[in-house]
């Protein structure tokens, strides 16, 4: 009995000590959802400016061919940029955007295309390796604070990639959007090539103003696309940073309520367990002294 | 008023200016200026300028107001960039440095 009794205490104290770790966790991912999500926003004027730019572009200079705006006749590879997150216990975030990723795999290799993954996040870098998928880049140790040189360095890869001939012909981004605190969804974007139609369609004042270009469309164009590519990228780190921190909260109250909830259930056992081990020998010294009693009774 | 510079010279745009996208330059200074009150400088850093619907917008990747430019800490950079330019006359990232330098100077309304 007394052992059983020191075994639930022993476990109780771990789990004590584990709700307090994923308590903290908890307090840390929801003071940090907060700057995450100050982030995002600085970052949108620059991204709705941006596409606003380039859509006039497009939208102006149809006689403007860029290699990275044609859509080229046959594909053959498809780059996939997978964001996941660089640790841990985020619940299922990071399953979800894999999950996703694969879904598209399928699905880019029923039209015949071989995908190449550009994974960043330790947890989506580990998981190709442990499948032995060949990765066209990598990038680790940036998930929770994402910098704008971070994004230009993976656009940079992306586009050098794009522009090769024997390299990727498809962009496309798996990432988690921030919706709000409770909701995060996987989404997959086309980067490139261009897909205009999508781009701000809720705010086309009736004729898209009639843009001049310094020095020339094709010049502009050459230069404003990088920078698209870098911002959308940027975006796709930020909401994924927001979104990462919002599913670790999560993920971390749900263990520290199954914690104290497994603590209350084995503290009852314990309780039990001690009340029977005192009933056993309060009936223990009982028969002893009744014995006793008996013992002497016989003798007189 | 604004004014800025691109890569095939400097552009003033007044109010009612046609719908313009320009690619900036490296290192330059953009002006802004206001009606009864003082102008408004920024260093610029690359990037584009694009007039639409009357709204001027100026994307770059690094800018900074003229009064917020640390004047010792942008001569201090400038006197770095001069002396690798000098040791190495193809060193192409000391030039930029250089450039981004005084465009923060003249920003700040210093004489470079």
């Amino acid at each position: 009995m007394g052992a059983q009794l020191r075994l639930l205490r022993r476990r109780i104290n771990s789990v004590k000590s584990t709700a307090k770790i994923t308590r903290a966790q908890e307090l840390i991912a929801s003071s940090r959802i907060v700057r995450a999500q100050q982030r995002m926003q600085a970052a949108l004027p620059y991204e709705r400016e941006i596409t606003r730019a380039v859509t006039g572009v497009v939208s102006n200079a149809a006689s403007v061919d860029h290699p990275l705006t044609v859509a080229k006749d046959n594909p053959v590879r498809a780059g996939v940029l997978i964001v996941t997150s660089d640790s841990g216990f985020c619940g299922g975030f990071n399953a979800n955007v894999l999950r996703e990723a694969e879904a598209l795999r399928g699905l880019l290799e029923g039209r015949g295309l071989e995908v190449v993954p550009f994974v960043t996040g330790r947890k989506g870098v580990t998981w190709h390796t442990f499948r032995q998928r060949e990765m066209g880049g990598q990038w680790v140790g940036f998930s929770r604070k994402p910098a704008y040189a971070d994004a230009k360095e993976i656009a940079q890869t992306l586009i050098d990639s794009f522009k090769d001939d024997n390299g990727i012909d498809e962009i496309h981004i798996v990432s988690t959007e921030f919706v709000s605190m409770l909701t995060q969804n996987v989404v997959v974007k086309r980067v490139l090539p261009l897909e205009v139609e999508e781009t701000e369609a809720t705010e086309t004042t009736a004729i898209p103003p009639y843009f001049e270009f310094e020095p020339t469309a094709g010049d502009v164009l050459e230069s404003l696309l990088p920078r698209y590519v870098e911002s959308r990228i940027f975006t796709a780190l930020l909401q994924s940073a927001a979104s990462e921190e919002a599913a670790r909260r999560r993920a971390m109250k749900s263990a520290t309520d199954n914690a104290n909830e497994l603590m209350r259930l084995l503290t009852q056992e314990m309780n039990q367990a001690r009340q029977a081990e005192i009933t056993q020998e309060i009936s223990e010294i009982v028969g002893g002294a009744n014995a006793l009693a008996d013992a002497a009774a016989g003798k007189e | 008023m604004v004014i800025a510079k691109t890569v095939d010279g400097e552009i003033g745009i007044m109010p009612q200016h046609a719908p313009v996208l320009g690619v900036l330059v490296e290192g330059g200074v953009l002006r802004i200026k206001r009606e009864g009150e003082g102008d408004l400088a920024a260093a610029v850093h690359g990037g584009f300028i694009s007039v639409a619907d009357d709204e001027v917008s100026v994307l770059a990747e690094v800018a900074e107001l003229g009064s917020e430019v640390d004047v010792a800490a942008a001569r201090d950079a400038l006197d770095r960039a001069q002396a690798s330019i000098e040791a190495n006359q193809e060193d192409a990232d000391a030039a930029i440095e250089a450039k981004r330098a005084r465009a923060r100077l003249r920003a700040a309304g210093e004489e470079v």
